[in-house]
């Protein structure tokens, strides 16, 4: 009995709260690279600069318009039309090559997309505003409830998003293409189209999750590189390709963080999302949240 | 050789077509054709290019050298989802099922087109439901559950949705029980009935003459004899040479 009154359950609310509104962020970038990798055998090291991109694209036009929802909106269209872009020039003409050459492309897409805000924005952090500022108390804390809205959009969007990959028809031609690229072109399905559609939608989540997140920390030119190696270490976990995996991997491993940083600091919390990658390719190389394969 | 002259505008022709996978050299020169609503019969023995030459039909494959023609229109480098669009329905040798898809997704691969009502959506349904009942029991089950059988109708029934003028059919029977085959069998003569034309790939040769208006027998990437089904039987000397039975 003593032993329950030496844990700290206000803390474990809290941090519960705080993994899940990271879990949900993560989940959302985690979703579109775990569905570029999918179907398009792609493993899109620019992901974080798309992220990095869309809210900066945000901080532009909250600028100009003032409208928080607006900016999320539109960066998130500009982005996926970017990436739409993206795939066409640089990423169609290497299909059927080397997954290696995939990679080198996206990398260097990286580098100039990083490059190209350092030099656009400058190297100071800009800070996008919260559309409101109510707060909640949650024991001794003043919680905001912007973190519950961003985690219940992020969840809105990627329930949406499974939505239309169950029942729609471009959902449906979606997963016929990743599961056998041939014979969905014999069905008459456009292939090609379906993978930049693809890279669209993964772009425009990714943009999407950077202004809704943009409030929560600084936007700068570097800020795709965490996030983005969290969201490969959850799509690993996860078991790539997985979209359901993800999101669970993500909550998972935001959860763990944040129980851990009640003991240790934040910044040594971050080893526990290691550890568990190393343990899941140690022992479960498929992915710890997917059915084991026969 | 004793090629039958056909009255009917060729819906296929295969002209002088060479076919590389990488730098093997799989198809040296094939021609063939098929006319509008016919059955047509490609026999030879395992890796003479039958499935090559259905494959380089349908645009998966492209050829090095010569011409597919689709109701006289040149079609060779057109890519394969245009090509499916304009009629021609492929039914692969492994079948192919999208084995994570319900039966019904499989079917709305083909069947979710612009310019499909949704009452002529539901006709085709009802169609191939009722050739093939078992199809709508498991409209709910994933592809890859059903029987080699069943998969082999979903993957006939699947073409089906596309309204196609041919389906290329790539060994329908290969593995499957007797009387599987039989509706096989059966389908063809449905689909033969609806005017629509099947250039048929097999190894087995009675079904195939049976079924078959004309023959072609191929042998080392090229077509060695094409005559009338009905001059061939089954221990015809010409089958014995090329096939060995």
């Amino acid at each position: 009995m003593e032993f329950l009154q030496t844990i700290p359950w206000d803390l474990i609310l809290i941090q519960t709260l705080n993994g899940i509104v990271t879990g949900m962020i993560l989940a959302l970038i985690a979703s579109g690279l775990t569905l570029i990798f999918g179907i398009m055998d792609v493993v899109n090291f620019a992901h974080g600069e798309l992220f990095m991109l869309g809210a900066y694209m945000g901080v532009v036009v909250l600028a100009t318009s003032g409208s928080f929802w607006l900016a999320l909106v539109i960066a998130t269209l500009i982005v996926a039309l970017l990436g739409a872009a993206l795939q066409v020039t640089t990423l169609r003409p290497l299909l059927g090559r080397d997954p290696l050459t995939t990679i080198l492309a996206t990398f260097g897409i990286s580098l100039v997309l990083q490059n190209y805000a350092l030099w656009q924005f400058g190297p100071v952090a800009r800070k996008i505003q919260e559309p409101f500022t109510g707060q909640f108390t949650l024991f001794y804390l003043q919680y905001p409830w912007y973190r519950l809205v961003i985690a219940a959009l992020s969840a809105a969007i990627i329930g949406g998003f499974w939505l239309f990959l169950k029942y729609g028809t471009y959902g449906i031609w979606i997963r016929a293409a990743t599961q056998d690229r041939v014979m969905a072109q014999a069905m008459g399905i456009p292939v090609p189209w379906v993978l930049t559609a693809v890279f669209a939608i993964g772009s425009g989540m990714a943009a999407a999750s950077g202004v809704l997140f943009g409030p929560l920390v600084g936007v700068n030119h570097a800020m795709g590189l965490d996030w983005v190696l969290k969201a490969f270490i959850v799509v690993v976990v996860g078991g790539m390709g997985s979209l359901g995996g993800s999101i669970a991997a993500s909550i998972f491993i935001s959860l763990l963080e944040a129980y851990a940083a009640i003991w240790v600091s934040p910044a040594q919390a971050v080893i526990v999302s290691f550890v568990v990658l190393i343990l899941t390719l140690l022992f479960r190389p498929t992915g710890l949240f997917v059915p084991t394969p026969k | 050789m004793s090629p039958p002259e056909t009255a009917m505008e060729p819906l296929i022709t295969v002209e002088d077509v060479h076919t590389y996978y990488g730098k093997s050299h799989i198809l040296h020169g094939v021609s063939l054709y098929v006319g509008k609503g016919e059955v047509v019969g490609l026999l030879g023995r395992n890796g003479v290019g039958k499935s090559t030459t259905l494959k380089t039909i349908m645009g998966l494959v492209h050829p090095h050298q010569g011409k597919v023609l689709l109701a006289g229109r040149p079609v060779t480098n057109v890519p394969a989802h245009k090509l499916a669009r304009l009629g021609i329905g492929y039914v692969p040798e492994d079948r192919r099922i999208f084995r994570l898809l319900t039966v019904m997704e499989n079917l709305r691969t083909g069947l979710d087109r612009h310019g499909v009502t949704e009452a002529r959506k539901q006709e085709l349904l009802d169609k191939v439901f009722a050739y093939f009942p078992v199809l709508a029991e498991r409209r709910n089950q994933a592809g890859g559950t059903l029987s080699g059988g069943e998969q082999q109708m979903l993957a006939i029934a699947r073409a089906m949705m596309l309204e196609p003028k041919i389906i290329l059919l790539d060994e329908p029977t290969e593995g499957l029980m007797p009387r599987m085959v039989s509706q096989i069998r059966q389908i063809i003569d449905v689909l033969h009935n609806e005017g629509v034309a099947i250039l048929l790939v097999e190894q087995n040769v009675p079904l195939t003459l049976e079924a078959s208006e004309r023959i072609y027998i191929m042998e080392k990437g090229a077509v060695r004899h094409h005559c009338a089904a009905s001059e061939l039987k089954v221990d015809h000397p010409v089958i014995h040479q090329y096939l060995g039975v």
